[in-house]
């Protein structure tokens, strides 16, 4: 928690607009409602920058993460499986589709603000029980086949909207931008939009922590201990669907964010979900806190994508968890 | 206290369970025996409440056992589970403390109560010098007897063991059926295992259930039911029984097909 708030002191401070760190203090300080009545010494411009810019990405940067953390959480805790992410699952791919398809037609606002997050919900849904249907066999889920079965849909939904991609000609970079994942030019109300869904898929992924730390036995001994196991998993399942979707329809996809952090935390502090939790969601803030921050300081002209950012930490990270994996062939989570 | 109706069962297309009738009194060691790929474990599964019949009732104390909720049937009967507990990185306590899980309503509570059934479990497997090690430190054995402590802790009346014995050395297989009896001695429990070891299945078991072809073949006190002529027929292969020098239950000697 402590440092959380210190990376978001520390990210604050740092842009590219040369704008030094006294000042943006001075700035922030300058709009609690009991001060603002004092002469103000700044720009305007740099007020929006802090104000409308700055701190509205840093709040965002922490909902994403966190969204994308517990999504991860819930994935590896229901499916037992180390290496399930929203990413690797191929769901946050199947959200990008719906997202791209509703923004190549133009119709954002077909259903009012919520447009993008549910049609992204829906599809990303859809992909989920794709590819659970192709790595099903005999009633069991393999690992391997899990992830195989993620990669093979992902590649498939890469291919959709890439035809998208070169069907329009507007709307390109909107579109890329799902595929690449970014922070970049959000605002306040995505922010917001994201509020809600950590509101309930938050609790409920802690309700359930007891249930998950039971499946870590194997599914019949938490039947046998008196879960509903069919139950849990669809809804755990359900919701971290929708955590990934909501995140995904306001930041395009940014992988391993679910995958790395949920095993940090657990090498951290052990294998209980209960503290698990809650702590991915603070840890999911801060890394993609920090991602953020280098993608959009690293290069002084230009900003990186995020999700090249995170996807340059995360692929190793998976890597690593695949040798490590093999080396204690059937072992833990 | 478990009657068994009629029970069909398929597998994979195939008949398992064919008009399977039995029941089970109160405070006694039930032993199921039988052939592979006989439905032992099928039929575990269905009076477990985990694996739904094709046809025919499972009644606990009157009741089908598909009506109990879930949390409330873990309250009266625990399943030790064939190929024990996996190697997980929670500590031996921490498991055993999983079968409390039954007791806790939806936010985790009812904690206070389950420290000292715990404890209790703990000390009766003799895991107290183990309790803070981690699950995947310990050997098959000491794994096992971990998955027996959280069935006690669970506080069943009813206990369903599938093949415990498997994987355990002799040392290990008469330890835990030792503990198995005592516990069951002291708090009247029901009993019904599933054993792959005859002999042993004879030594504590007050009762045995032989199926056979989907069916009950024989059922009765291990004198009853370890006949020659039976065993033959079921297992088709040559035996001989005698009895054990000091307990007197029969015990079985297998001999090579060419005597």
């Amino acid at each position: 928690m402590l440092l959380l708030a210190v990376s978001i002191v520390v990210s604050l401070s740092i842009g590219s607009a040369g704008i030094s760190v006294c000042d943006v203090w001075g700035i922030l300080i300058h709009q609690l409602p009991w001060l603002s009545d004092k002469a103000v010494p700044y720009s305007a411009g740099e007020i929006a920058i802090v104000t409308q810019v700055r701190l509205s990405r840093v709040l965002l940067a922490v909902l994403v993460g966190a969204c994308l953390a517990l999504a991860g959480t819930g994935f590896q805790g229901v499916l037992r499986n180390p290496l399930a992410d929203p990413y690797t699952l191929g769901v946050a791919s199947g959200s990008s589709v719906g997202a791209a398809f509703i923004i190549l037609f133009g119709l954002q606002t077909a259903i009012g603000l919520w447009t993008i997050p549910l049609v992204a919900f829906g599809t990303g849904t859809i992909t989920l029980l794709g590819v659970f249907w192709l790595s099903r066999n005999n009633g069991t889920m393999g690992i391997e086949t899990l992830i195989l079965s993620g990669v093979i849909i992902q590649a498939f939904l890469g291919a959709f909207v890439s035809f998208m991609v070169s069907m329009s000609q507007g709307v390109v970079n909107q579109i890329l931008f799902w595929l690449m994942g970014s922070l970049a030019m959000r605002s306040w109300d995505h922010a917001f939009m994201l509020i809600p869904f950590l509101a309930i898929g938050l609790p409920v992924l802690l309700i359930y922590g007891q249930a998950l730390n039971l499946f870590v036995l194997g599914e019949r001994h938490a039947a046998h201990l008196g879960i509903r196991v069919e139950r849990t998993k669809l809804i755990v399942l359900i919701s971290s669907t929708l955590l990934t979707a909501a995140a995904v329809s306001v930041s395009g996809v940014i992988g391993f964010v679910g995958l790395v952090v949920p095993h940090l935390i657990r090498l951290l502090v052990g294998p209980d979900y209960r503290l698990i939790t809650p702590l991915s969601a603070i840890g999911g803030g801060i890394f993609v806190l920090w991602a953020d921050t280098l993608a959009r300081n690293l290069m002084v002209q230009k900003e990186i994508p995020l999700g090249v950012v995170t996807a340059l930490i995360g692929a190793p990270f998976f890597a690593y968890l695949l040798h490590r994996r093999k080396l204690k062939q059937g072992g833990e989570i | 206290m478990i009657e068994v109706n009629e029970i069909n069962q398929n597998v994979q297309g195939r008949q398992v369970l064919n008009q399977l009738s039995c029941s089970f009194g109160k405070g006694r060691i039930y032993g199921i025996i039988g052939p592979n790929g006989v439905g032992k474990s099928t039929f575990l599964d269905i009076l477990s409440g985990v694996e739904k019949p094709a046809q025919g009732k499972v009644l606990l104390d009157g009741k089908d056992i598909f009506t109990y909720p879930r949390k409330q049937l873990a309250r009266k009967m625990a399943v030790l589970q064939q190929g024990g507990l996996p190697p997980v990185g929670f500590s031996v306590r921490e498991v055993v403390g999983m079968g409390r899980y039954p007791f806790q309503s939806w936010l985790g509570g009812d904690i206070l109560e389950s420290e000292s059934i715990i404890d209790t479990a703990i000390q009766s497997m003799g895991l107290k010098e183990l309790t803070h090690r981690k699950m995947d430190q310990l050997s098959g054995g000491e794994r096992q007897r971990v998955a027996l402590a959280k069935l006690m802790a669970q506080e069943p009346s009813v206990i369903l063991l599938d093949e415990p014995t498997t994987y355990l050395d002799i040392g290990y297989q008469v330890q835990l059926l030792d503990k198995v009896r005592a516990w069951q001695r002291e708090r009247d429990l029901t009993v019904i295992a599933v054993l792959h070891d005859l002999n042993l299945a004879s030594l504590y078991c007050d009762e045995l259930v032989v199926l056979h072809q989907g069916t009950v073949a024989a059922a009765g006190t291990p004198q009853e039911v370890l006949t020659a002529e039976l065993i033959e027929q079921v297992y088709e292969t040559k035996i001989s029984v005698s009895a054990h020098p000091l307990t007197g239950s029969p015990q079985i000697m297998l001999q090579p097909s060419e005597y």
